[in-house]
């Protein structure tokens, strides 16, 4: 049920209610612990900082690969194959003898960029798209509004897979087509906040002090309604990055033997009765850094609430 | 948390605690000694009720009269043991009876909430489980004391909703919380609080939601069942005029401690506190006579006769569509007046009266169905863009919500400079100091400039509202419901600079507003609305003190304050 | 609606809406309101029911408008280069009978017409990779999938109210905590990876379940298992939010005003406020389960649709995905259509006024 079938099935009622008299700050009525929690939300927290460092440590792999491990990403060594983790192979080795802790380190280069792109792609149009529906309006919004729908009327998946049988495979295909997936989610979100602050009381006050509509939308609307697109792109820098390595789990991304995460486990899973790490270690970095991503979302939705 | 260990003060005087001795000598249905409740967060705590002490006796109605963060509604959570999660109370006891429940478990507390002390709440919009039947939620409260069976439970929530006065119990039983309107659902709330027949009722603000006709009945209601049940009722108000209305004591709190309580007569007629004192000079509603007598309020009227009118309405309607196939909505119907220069029309009504709608109309948010609206003679129905934009500089509106009416992301200069940005007056620095000059006209320090509005309180922010709508030095100036957000002390300061404003600037307001004793403060003339219609209009002090409607005399009667003893302290604010 | 910024759910705003039940005035109204007033059958032949029935009808026929543009008029000749590939041993005159079997050379608004009446029938075209009919290889591998995906969404739900409701309700704050991170794990893992975790810890390292010529119910346990994680964590975080909210409604404080014990509160009041806006989620669920089976089918080598549309997509058999994509489309906005549908009679606040009130 999407948003704008929602605004369209109701006729926009306009403020024909009088306000309540005294509710909206009832004298009185301040809740009791609203005090102390405003007051957390200026501090910083641990665990608040533990995403962002997981986050710079894979940021770190990708753009200095060299620092962190000696061994080259595809070069294998026959004699040291299928090693379990130790000292010298922290993530063990796989079937020709590469270094596993070497290739995730080399692989975080595709799974960051892939999902940079990725986001870009549905930040760009989605939010495009959103802020026009939202701003404008009427038939604009209408027909803008319909193609979300349809967007989101195909699973995620299977859009990102449309767009792969057009462009083929690859890994910019692949982080074109997830982005793509997303356009939806940043389109709806990013109508439904400028909506929400186009409803708001000091929107209107700045219409009555005399703004112009694109005045008002890039002084007022725009940044207020930032935070939550924000939040939704730390989100879906998440997402892209399971998306992708699904992709390249299912064998359309990057053709081996590049070092992608999704294709490292593909390829781990012939020897999953014998080398377990093959597949559980890179999987667990994967998790680490999509978990850290929806964290640091999380915060930044809060913090533009408080 | 047991208020064990603290040390029973000596309740020395008759006027350090409440009602000392019952009227008959029994013993006070709740007695608070001491008490204090502390907040915490994290490892911090704030103490917000400090040493407060009262009494209630049965068939004693003991308000607890404060503005915000005056503690009052914390004090009220503490009796029936439902403060938030992060609050505790610190020391003092609590005394239910003469049983001390200050330690008890929740279990134990249980039990007595609904059956012995009953809640009425805030806001009865929200206030009834909105998926459940009117019948159910009223009912929840014999079940979860398990009183009678199912039978004997439908036949007590018949009996309980005829007894607060809802025509058709037996289909309002089966009915949703939506289908009531705020009266009636906070009857029956009031229905839920009454159902085990407790020894005290909190009502909490329990009519601060609602019109004020619709208040007086329910503050009748809750009277009458005290007389009829003795039940001590513990009244939790921001408003005086009701505790001066309906209470036989009055405690006066402020920053969680009790600044004055005594019987009400003494407190509201010979308070001790220089608090007491500046609240009771505060509420319009207690001030028997307006702030201008009917000819000084004539003679400034007559003053402008002769020139041109600031805004004149004429024959205003306004119809919403509320979709194919459906009579449209007919909000304002035929509605004629005029604001002279220099004057402060009212726009008085209660909810649905179509005020509002008057307002936006007026500053061009929609255009009318039929009917003009000329602004020092320019027609403004039908005009658009560019048009409509040019006539904002000399139409400007103050918002009810001084907490949504200025963007969070911006700072005060800014805030207030917009209008001239807007229209491109001035450079950088002229604004700057036009900004400075605002700042002081408003009494705000110039220290603001640089904060954003989160760092302000309420008072601070509607200054800020009204600087930003001076800045472009408008002929007309739109306050719609500007001081209904704002504590009694606050709205008596702005309501000081809105005629301060006037008289150094010759402003013309259009004021809207429900509050009548406002109306009745600060406006020449005044147009009474019910259902879009005009019911009345003319000089204010005229339609005030010789309403010539049935409909204006009952809102008028409805006023809280109108019962208050005789004697009032009669010094309006200087 | 509520402003519904985005926390850790991986679902478009506005479908849940967890505010709705708070704000009356425009969040529950807000929501497809049928018209109140008036004859209620003829609000049902003329109003809200045939006006979203419309807007269903125009997002299905623009989805499958984009999906010929983009699938079939575009690449055109694509496909038939496989055909002409000399491997394939193709007489010049059975590559013309081929073409004009598939219609290539007709002009595009005749394919667009007859293809369009080709789905409006259930005629999908045939598979450029085996030939046989879509519809065919559809039929055969839906039941497969059916009770995959069936027994995983049960699963999930169950999955998703036992950590919403023991987060809300547990005895210790520490169980709380934990539990409220569950879902926001859960979002965070890789389903196929989880697929190849499950298969390593049961079937190898512990023994319980054979992959290797299970029996037809120990062949589900994994799959379904893998396939419900995902889609519990939405429902869970939904879920534990809009009890969240519910709590800090003021009718809970009334409710305990009345001596309610925690239990009787969370149970007989915050229960069903809650769960009605996940009921929002159904149609976002269903692509979830639909992408989920792709990659469980694929994992552990199971038939079904989520493995033809695998395989669709490896071979580049254009007309299988488009019909899987207009399936899946056509699935998702029925779905939705019900909810909003059904939806009103479950709200009370949404169901249109009877009788007398006010």
């Amino acid at each position: 049920m999407t948003e704008s079938r929602l605004l369209e099935a109701t006729p926009m009622l306009p403020q024909v209610a009088e306000p309540v008299p005294g509710t909206p700050a009832l004298p009185g009525s301040a809740t009791p612990h609203a005090q102390p929690r405003r007051r957390r939300g200026g501090r910083i927290r641990v665990t608040e900082v533990i995403p962002w460092l997981v986050i710079a440590i894979v940021v770190a792999w990708a753009a200095l690969p060299g620092l962190f491990t000696s061994y080259g990403p595809t070069a294998g060594d026959a004699a040291a194959a299928l090693q379990g983790p130790s000292g010298e192979h922290l993530f063990g080795t796989d079937a020709t003898g590469r270094d596993m802790f070497t290739r995730v380190v080399y692989g975080s280069v595709h799974s960051l960029s892939g999902a940079l792109v990725a986001v870009s792609v549905g930040l760009v149009l989605g939010t495009g798209i959103g802020v026009i529906a939202g701003s404008v309006g009427g038939f604009v919004d209408d027909v803008l509004m319909r193609v979300v729908d349809v967007l989101l009327a195909v699973p995620t998946l299977l859009l990102s897979l449309s767009v792969i049988i057009l462009l083929g495979f690859g890994t910019v295909q692949a982080a074109v087509a997830v982005g793509i997936a997303s356009v939806a989610a940043f389109a709806r979100l990013s109508r439904s906040e400028v909506v929400r602050v186009r409803r708001s009381d000091y929107v209107e006050a700045a219409f009555a002090s005399g703004g112009t509509f694109f005045n008002v939308v890039r002084r007022h609307v725009l940044p207020n309604s930032l935070t939550a697109v924000i939040a939704l792109a730390a989100l879906q820098f998440g997402t892209a990055i399971l998306a992708i390595s699904t992709l390249g789990f299912l064998g359309y991304g990057a053709p081996p033997p590049t070092p992608e995460w999704g294709l490292m486990i593909a390829e781990g899973r012939n020897y999953v009765a014998t080398a377990w790490w093959l597949t559980t270690l890179p999987g667990l970095v994967v998790v680490a850094v999509v978990l850290s991503a929806n964290r640091i979302s999380a915060d930044i939705a809060r913090r533009g609430r408080a | 948390m047991s208020g064990a260990s603290a040390p029973v003060r000596a309740l020395a005087g008759a006027r350090s605690a409440v009602g000392q001795d019952g009227p008959d000598g029994a013993a006070p249905v709740l007695e608070v000694r001491d008490l204090s409740v502390a907040y915490s967060s994290g490892h911090e705590s704030t103490t917000v009720v400090h040493e407060v002490s009262l009494r209630i006796h049965p068939g004693e109605v003991v308000a607890v009269v404060g503005e915000s963060g005056s503690g009052k509604t914390t004090t009220a959570q503490a009796v029936i043991g439902l403060l938030a999660e992060n609050g505790s109370v610190t020391a003092g006891q609590i005394l239910l009876n003469g049983t001390d429940i200050t330690a008890w478990s929740p279990k134990q507390l249980q039990a007595v909430r609904g059956s012995r002390i009953g809640l009425v709440p805030q806001d009865p919009n929200n206030s009834l489980n909105p998926v459940k039947r009117i019948g159910d939620s009223l009912g929840e409260v014999l079940r979860i004391h398990r009183w009678g069976d199912k039978r004997a439970i439908r036949a007590r929530v018949v009996e309980l909703l005829e007894r607060v006065g809802i025509p058709d119990p037996q289909l309002r039983a089966r009915q949703y919380p939506h289908e009531l309107s705020g009266g009636m659902k906070q009857r029956v709330l009031i229905a839920s609080a009454i159902a085990l027949d407790p020894e005290l009722i909190i009502a909490d603000e329990a009519t601060s939601a609602l019109d004020v006709t619709v208040q007086r009945n329910i503050l009748d209601l809750l009277d009458e069942l005290r007389a009829e049940l003795g039940t001590a009722i513990l009244l939790v108000t921001h408003d005086l005029a009701v505790a001066a209305d309906r209470a036989t004591s009055v405690v006066v709190l402020k920053d969680g401690r009790v600044q004055e309580q005594g019987p009400k007569d003494e407190v509201l007629t010979a308070p001790t506190s220089a608090y007491t004192r500046q609240l009771l000079a505060d509420a319009p509603a207690l001030a028997t006579a307006g702030r201008r007598t009917l000819a000084e309020a004539e003679r400034i009227v007559a003053h402008g006769a002769g020139a041109r009118p600031t805004l004149v309405v004429r024959d205003l309607v306004q119809e919403f569509s509320l979709g194919r196939g459906r009579d449209p909505l007919r909000a304002v119907d035929g509605v004629s007046f005029s604001v002279q220069p220099g004057t402060t029309h009212a726009i008085v009504g209660e909810s649905g009266s179509g005020k509002t709608t008057i307002a936006r109309a007026v500053l061009g948010f929609h255009t009318p169905t039929s009917g003009s609206i000329a602004v020092g003679g320019q027609e403004l129905t039908g005009l658009r863009g560019e048009q409509l934009r040019q006539l904002r500089r000399v139409l400007q509106m103050v918002y009810q919500n001084p907490f949504s009416s200025l963007d969070p992301r911006q700072d005060v200069a800014t805030i207030i400079a917009e209008p001239l940005t807007n229209f491109g007056l001035g450079d950088r620095a002229g604004r700057a100091a036009k900004v400075t000059a605002l700042l002081d006209q408003v009494s705000l320090p110039a220290g603001l400039a640089t904060r954003r509005p989160a760092e302000l309180s309420g008072g601070q922010r509607q200054r800020v509202a009204i600087a930003r709508a001076l800045v472009l030095e408008p002929q007309l100036l739109v306050l719609d419901e500007a001081v209904s957000a704002l504590d009694v002390s606050v709205q008596a300061q702005i309501l000081r600079l809105l005629e301060q404003l006037q008289d150094d600037l010759g402003l013309t307001y259009l004021f809207i507003s429900h509050d009548l004793a406002v109306v009745r403060h600060i406006s020449h003339t005044v147009t009474v609305l019910n259902q879009g219609r005009v019911v009345e209009s003319g000089l204010t002090e005229s339609v005030f003190t010789d309403p010539a409607e049935p409909y204006t005399r009952a809102l008028l009667a409805a006023i809280p304050g109108r019962l208050a003893p005789a004697g009032l302290p009669q010094e309006p604010s200087a | 609606m509520t402003a519904e910024a985005p926390t850790d759910v991986r679902v478009p705003d506005g479908a849940p809406t967890p505010g709705a039940p708070r704000t009356r005035g425009s969040g529950a109204v807000g929501r497809s309101t049928p018209p109140t007033g008036g004859g209620r059958v003829v609000a049902l032949l003329t109003g809200y029911v045939p006006r979203r029935l419309g807007q269903a009808l125009i997002v299905l026929w623009i989805a499958f408008t984009a999906a010929f543009v983009l699938l079939q008029a575009l690449p055109g000749d694509a496909i038939m280069i496989r055909f002409e590939n000399p491997e394939l041993g193709l007489s010049p005159e059975q590559i013309a009978d081929i073409r004009a079997s598939y219609g290539v050379d007709d002009p595009v608004l005749i394919q667009y017409l007859h293809t369009f009446a080709g789905f409006v029938r259930g005629d999908f075209g045939y598979s450029v990779q085996s030939g046989t009919p879509v519809q065919q290889l559809i039929a055969e591998a839906f039941p497969q999938t059916l009770v995959l995906a069936a027994a995983g969404f049960v699963l999930a739900v169950l999955l998703a109210f036992a950590i919403a409701f023991l987060s809300a309700s547990a005895s210790f704050a520490w169980i709380r905590t934990a539990l409220r991170s569950v879902p926001s794990l859960f979002v965070s893992v890789p389903v196929f990876w989880l697929g190849i975790v499950l298969i390593q810890s049961f079937s190898f390292r512990l023994g319980w379940v054979a992959v290797i010529n299970p029996g037809p119910v120990e062949g589900l346990i994994l799959p379904v298992l893998t396939l419900a994680v995902p889609i519990a964590a939405p429902i869970a975080q939904i879920l534990t939010r809009s009890i969240d909210e519910v709590y800090t409604q003021p009718f809970v404080r009334v409710v305990q005003a009345k001596g309610a014990s925690p239990s009787w509160v969370l149970w007989r009041n915050v229960l069903k406020n809650a769960t009605l806006p996940t009921l929002t989620m159904a149609g976002i669920l269903f692509g979830e389960l639909i992408g989920g089976a792709v990659v469980t089918e694929t994992v552990f080598g199971r038939s079904g649709i989520g493995r033809i549309t695998e395989q669709a997509v490896a071979h580049q058999d254009t007309p299988v995905l488009q019909a899987v994509v207009l399936l899946a489309a056509t699935a998702f906005v029925l779905i939705n259509l019900a909810v909003d549908l059904i939806y009103p009679k479950l709200d009370p606040r949404l169901a249109r006024q009877v009788g007398a009130s006010r």
